[in-house]
């Protein structure tokens, strides 16, 4: 059986690499989402912070013999860590200012973190091999699915609706919620604000770099990684509407999908196809599919 | 009176100071590598093609007496076209840059060539690989240095072909490089009897390839061939292994693959790859000695064959503006076509009126880890393609300034 002359069997092989793929682009764009839901700065240094991630696993093994599963707990606490100090002396002092200085603040950051990062190591980037645990694959008759690859989307799907779980649904959650629509009243219960808002920014510094360690095995781990995709995760998260948890997680999924079958049907346009489906998501509805007008 | 005597002394010597230098423009040679700093093909030239070109005028400074005043300046083109014709103006019409070297990126390096010739300065592109540029966008202000597409099919295609690998599907980046590239290609399978199953031809710098690689399986071609390079060629093999293409019985070809690219990718993973080069650090003493004070420039990181290819052009160039006596783009580009290249790293090498240099091409394969014997020591010598054999024959480019 065929579908506009691709076999059955192959679509289904790339629709899941096309669920692979969306696994990181809802990764990525859940951090952005809390980020900027919660904190209101649209956090470039993302795309960096994804690297430092991949590197910090890459250095975790080179330098100390540790391997993966430890990498996977211990880069996210570390980077997450650089990312609270980050908050605390520089972004602080840009929330009551407008957007645009946090835009220009975290960009530079990121555009510094690389420029070291290249510096030193290179553009090819360093191998890192996938964790003997997880090598292999299995043959599905339609495709062959290498263990990892499976591996990522049931992690990324466990830690994308964990996340929302924990910021929707818990008591936590509502707190933070509350501490982004009215600061001085929340803080007037006793809660204090400005510590939860800088746990929050490390939190999703956090899932960047859990990403970022995700994805070493991947691809190379190289300091314009995240560079390369940080722009099309912020495109995921204009589509999903800014700072919607689901709306980011589903559009990460969805669109991975959709590049997945252009690249099928027309690989040339494979890296332009989410613009243009951002471009019609705001012509149509400028909040994006999930976001509200406020 | 004296006054005036000494006044028209003074004026005299500047005079005639200044027609000795005015055959030079700015009294200074201006050498301007232009390359990817900072994407996908930074470590194929990059940073590492600037040691070069110093290297090559310390060089040439040490063994010339004509005193030229030579400056190398460096900027990143991005990989885009437009970007890299606008610093080659900026260069050409106001910093007094009088030649440009490297240029990576086909698509960049038409598009420099092109304003290169419009003012008549000159382009020695050791980066690029469309064989296009000795074809029919050749230029009197352009000379082809190092390889192109044309010998890198020659060179590893037929190899593949002869052994077997008579069915071939292409992963292609889309571009330029990667068109002339598969042209070339498939060209050579063809003539040897092989056959194209299929080709897919993904963005530049496109990080995931799994969906490509899958309908490259599917083709149950015997040859992948990677008409692509730097970071795309590392990504393609990297996931290409993940698939289990290789254990499923189909083989890579890297159509063009750099030292750095091998490094990247790890012995492990790279073994066995089969492709061409034109040259390679450890060929032979003067190449050793040569790397040996590179690598104390650049933090430990062995030369590609295009930054040996930088420092070749650069050293030849600084002699033909020393036997040519101006820094004129034509007149120098019509230098070295006449007395042919010559340097340590290349050896004696002609250069064709269609702007190809010409040397020998060589066929390597990457060596299992454990032949490995210490930093870098990754290829080992498969075969050698002699010079006259290496590049397209002369007739068959299309270059308009053949008669």
């Amino acid at each position: 059986m065929e579908i506009f002359g691709v076999p059955t069997q192959a679509l289904f092989g790339q629709l899941l690499i096309g669920l692979i793929n969306g696994s990181f682009y809802a990764l990525l764009s859940l951090g952005l989402a809390v980020i900027f839901g919660l904190l209101n700065i649209i956090n470039f240094t993302h795309g960096a912070q994804y690297m430092l991630g991949a590197f910090c696993a890459y250095l975790l093994l080179e330098k100390l013999g540790l391997g993966y599963w430890w990498a996977l707990v211990i880069a996210p606490v570390l980077v997450g860590a650089l990312g609270i100090i980050i908050e605390r002396t520089m972004l602080k002092q840009l929330y009551k200012l407008d957007h645009l200085y946090g835009l220009l603040l975290t960009f530079g950051l990121a555009l510094v973190i690389q420029g070291v990062f290249r510096n030193q190591y290179g553009s090819s980037g360093q191998p890192y091999a996938i964790p003997p645990a997880l090598a292999g694959g299995h043959n599905l008759g339609f495709m062959f699915l290498p263990t990892y690859r499976a591996w990522v989307i049931v992690a990324s799907v466990v830690i994308c609706f964990g996340t929302w779980f924990l910021i929707e649904r818990t008591k936590l959650g509502s707190y933070l919620r509350a501490a982004t629509e009215n600061p001085e009243l929340v803080q007037a219960f006793g809660i204090n604000v400005p510590r939860m808002i800088t746990l929050t920014y490390g939190f999703g510094v956090a899932l960047a770099a859990l990403a970022g360690v995700m994805a070493g095995p991947i691809y190379q781990v190289s300091p314009q990684m995240g560079a390369d995709l940080i722009i099309v995760v912020f495109a995921v998260v204009v589509i999903g509407g800014m700072g919607s948890i689901m709306g980011s997680i589903l559009t990460g999924f969805g669109l991975g999908v959709l590049e997945g079958l252009t690249k099928v049907f027309y690989p040339e346009a494979s890296n332009t196809v989410i613009f243009i489906v951002m471009a019609l998501v705001l012509l149509v509805k400028p909040a994006g599919l999930f976001g509200t007008q406020k | 009176m004296s006054q005036l005597k000494k006044l028209a002394a003074a004026v005299a010597v500047a005079l005639a100071a200044g027609s000795a230098q005015a055959q030079v423009s700015g009294g200074v040679v201006k050498i301007g590598v232009l390359n990817d700093m900072s994407s996908l093909y930074a470590d194929i030239g990059g940073p590492g093609s600037v040691v070069a070109a110093k290297m090559a005028v310390e060089d040439f400074q040490k063994s010339s007496k004509a005193g030229l005043k030579v400056e190398v300046v460096s900027a990143d083109h991005q990989n885009k076209p437009d970007v890299g014709s606008q610093i080659a103006r900026q260069w050409y019409d106001t910093d007094g840059v009088d030649v440009i070297v490297d240029v990576p990126t086909s698509s960049v390096a038409l598009a420099v060539s092109q304003v290169t010739r419009e003012k008549g300065k000159a382009l020695l592109n050791t980066g690029a690989a469309t064989s296009d540029l000795t074809g029919k966008a050749c230029s009197p202000n352009t000379i082809h240095w190092l390889y192109d597409t044309w010998m890198l099919a020659n060179g590893t295609g037929s190899a593949i072909v002869k052994t077997g690998g008579d069915t071939w599907f292409f992963l292609t980046a889309d571009y330029a490089f990667g068109h002339a590239l598969e042209r070339d290609t498939e060209a050579v399978v063809i003539k040897n009897g092989g056959k194209v199953l299929g080709k897919v031809r993904h963005p530049l710098n496109a990080q995931d390839f799994s969906s490509f690689l899958l309908q490259a399986q599917a083709s149950k071609a015997k040859v992948i061939g990677l008409a692509n390079a730097g970071g795309d060629t590392i990504n393609s093999i990297k996931q290409a292994a993940e698939f289990g293409i290789v254990r499923g019985g189909q083989s890579l070809a890297g159509l063009l693959v750099f030292l750095s690219d091998v490094h990247g990718l790890g012995l492990e993973k790279a073994q066995g790859l089969i492709f061409t080069e034109t040259w390679y650090w450890d060929m032979n003493d003067a190449s050793r000695a040569w790397t040996k004070r590179f690598i104390a420039q650049t933090n430990g990181k062995y030369p590609t064959m295009d930054q040996a290819g930088v420092y070749s052009a650069v050293l030849n160039y600084l002699k033909a503006v020393e036997g040519a006596k101006t820094d004129d783009g034509t007149k120098v580009v019509e230098q070295l076509k006449k007395t042919g290249a010559d340097d340590p790293l290349f050896g004696k090498g002609p250069i064709r009126e269609d702007g190809r240099k010409i040397h020998n091409a060589y066929l390597f394969e990457v060596k299992k880890p454990s032949e490995s014997k210490g930093p870098y020591d990754y290829y080992k010598l498969r075969a050698t393609i002699p010079a006259d054999q290496a590049f397209r024959p002369l007739k068959e480019g299309g270059c308009p300034l053949v008669k």
